[in-house]
């Protein structure tokens, strides 16, 4: 079978994000970018079915300014076969990728697309979602566990009560939670070998997709700050301030 | 204006995330409650209590057991077309199910709201809540996910609205429930919750947690988790608190052995007040806390369930 995943380039987890002083959003210059980690985990989640001898070929996507060509070289180190770039300096809304996907998925006809279950930059959680409608595919959403059985797939995900466990036929959609794997950091020589593995631009117009935005962002703000307040040396001071100054106790 | 609100709800009651959503639907217009489950009367009856909902339309069917996507996502669209904003709760549920809603319609949709602007401005957190967007639709038709801490909770009684049964749109049949290991506990929802006391890597194993146990059941408070105490196994991932977990912002929220990250503290730095306990001085956590306590916990916690008498 073959499996597709889509990748996002975003500002590191680690980095500190900053609001730009005019407020038009966060600053990205100078900032160390890096693949989603739930995209890392879908990558991951793919590798390990082509080694396991389940997956025949994994191609990934992504989409966005050139440079996202390094995000995908990195999912080739990892150990994906080939790599397509929807290049634009538009900023895409998930609705506008889920469009996009769904063009590449009718190009390619993988039997399953892996996703990440959100970005941390926009923090949406859609695409999956929006992809899975498009194509009218059954979806996984949150996934900490997949296998192949009898033919569709179980998605074990993780819901506000505990665990659930979903039968899916394929072709699917998943989306990879936090705990569906480890990915793997790729070694010096894959990544030299990443370097030579195929990789392919094409534009949203290829596609036949508009991607003009829907949602305008007005303005973004510093979230209120919260103040440090005040250390207590005992448990018993601790009680009384929530007893008698905080009034929660 | 006329609003549709996907209720969160366990066939026989309504999930409290439902009326913190009926209070922002209600600044937006008339609000409408679906209840879609399997043998949901119930909860259908207990919807068309909250206080501001005019309507309540049952879909009771095997189809909607466990709210499976593919076909809450079809039921959705068949009623579409009367309602001008559609919103649930940023749950499990309804982050599963609304983005394939929007897409079906050909609508953007605006994740996690906190506020309510006007009926097509929105303002949600982005970046783990370091930063907030204020947002403007285009769409004549509007997909909204909530934040269930960002608004109040409606009162579950006061209302009574009519209850109308709608026509089930059918079975995808690709998709199926075959297993669910949920937890069973007496305790508050984590959501919800007045108090939460949550753990960490530092509680060192999942026994240990046995000692928040104790202090929640003098304080009637839910357990949460950090996602270091989840992923080394202690407790199970729906204690999660944080940017990818679930979202808290009770009254009193007591983070013991947790040193911050900033993924966890978008999940709970809305608290009203916030206790550290941690025996790192250095920890993020101390920046937040309004009362931080520099102390070996495994001496602290029980010290504090005595003392809470």
């Amino acid at each position: 079978m073959k499996v597709l995943v889509a990748v996002k380039r975003v500002i590191d987890y680690n980095v500190n994000v900053r609001v730009k002083p005019d407020n038009t959003g966060v600053a990205t210059a100078n900032v160390k970018m890096s693949m989603n980690p739930f995209d890392e985990i879908a990558v991951e989640e793919a590798i390990r079915l082509k080694e396991a001898g389940t997956a025949t070929e994994v191609v990934v996507v992504s989409m966005g300014e050139k440079k996202c060509q390094e995000t995908i070289r990195t999912a080739l180190a990892m150990g994906a076969d080939r790599g397509i770039l929807v290049e634009t300096d538009d900023e895409l809304e998930p609705l506008a990728v889920a469009k996009i996907l769904k063009g590449i998925v009718e190009k390619e006809s993988p039997d399953m697309v892996f996703l990440g279950k959100q970005a941390i930059d926009g923090d949406n959680a859609q695409t999956g979602q929006m992809l899975a409608a498009l194509l009218d595919w059954p979806q996984g959403t949150f996934a900490s566990k997949v296998e192949l059985a009898d033919g569709g797939v179980n998605v074990k995900r993780e819901v506000d009560g505990g665990l659930q466990t979903l039968k899916l036929s394929l072709p699917a959609i998943v989306t990879s939670d936090l705990r569906l794997n480890e990915p793997r950091y790729a070694s010096l020589p894959n990544i030299m070998k990443a370097k030579k593995k195929p990789l392919e631009t094409v534009t949203p117009a290829d596609f036949g997709v508009d991607t003009a935005a829907r949602v305008k962002v007005l303005k973004v703000e510093e979230p209120a700050k919260r103040q440090a307040g005040i250390k207590v040396e005992t448990v018993s001071e601790l009680v009384d301030k929530l007893k008698f100054e905080a009034k929660v106790v | 204006m006329s609003v549709l609100v996907i209720a969160e709800h366990d066939n026989a009651s309504i999930k409290d995330a439902t009326l913190n959503i009926v209070t922002a639907a209600k600044e937006l217009g008339d609000v409408t409650v679906l209840v879609a489950g399997n043998g949901c009367a119930a909860a259908g009856e207990a919807a068309s209590k909250i206080d501001g909902v005019v309507k309540v339309l049952v879909a009771d069917d095997a189809a909607y057991d466990h709210e499976i996507a593919e076909n809450m996502s079809t039921l959705v669209v068949s009623l579409a077309g009367d309602f001008t904003h559609i919103l649930a709760p940023a749950t499990a549920n309804g982050r599963n199910f609304m983005p394939r809603i929007a897409a079906l319609l050909d609508v953007a949709q605006i994740s996690d709201i906190v506020k309510v602007e006007s009926a097509d401005t929105f303002v949600r957190p982005i970046y783990a809540g370091n930063a907030m967007a204020t947002v403007q639709t285009s769409d004549a038709k509007k997909i909204i996910t909530v934040r269930t801490t960002g608004f109040d909770a409606a009162a579950a009684e006061g209302g009574s609205a009519a209850v109308e049964s709608v026509a089930a749109a059918g079975d995808s049949g690709k998709s199926s429930l075959i297993g669910e290991e949920l937890s069973k506990s007496e305790r508050p929802e984590l959501t919800s919750a007045k108090v939460v006391i949550s753990g960490g890597r530092g509680m060192g194993n999942g026994e240990n947690f046995q000692l928040l146990e104790k202090v929640a059941d003098k304080l009637g408070a839910a357990i949460g988790a950090s996602r270091a105490a989840v992923d080394a196994g202690f407790v199970p991932n729906d204690l999660q608190v944080g940017q990818t977990g679930k979202i808290v912002a009770p009254e009193l929220y007591i983070a013991v052995g947790i040193s911050g990250a900033i993924q966890h503290l978008a999940g709970m730095k809305d608290s009203k007040v916030i206790v550290a306990i941690n025996k790192d001085e250095e920890a993020l956590i101390f920046q937040v806390a309004d009362y931080g306590l520099v102390a070996d916990l495994f001496e602290a916690v029980p010290e504090l369930e005595k003392e809470l008498g």
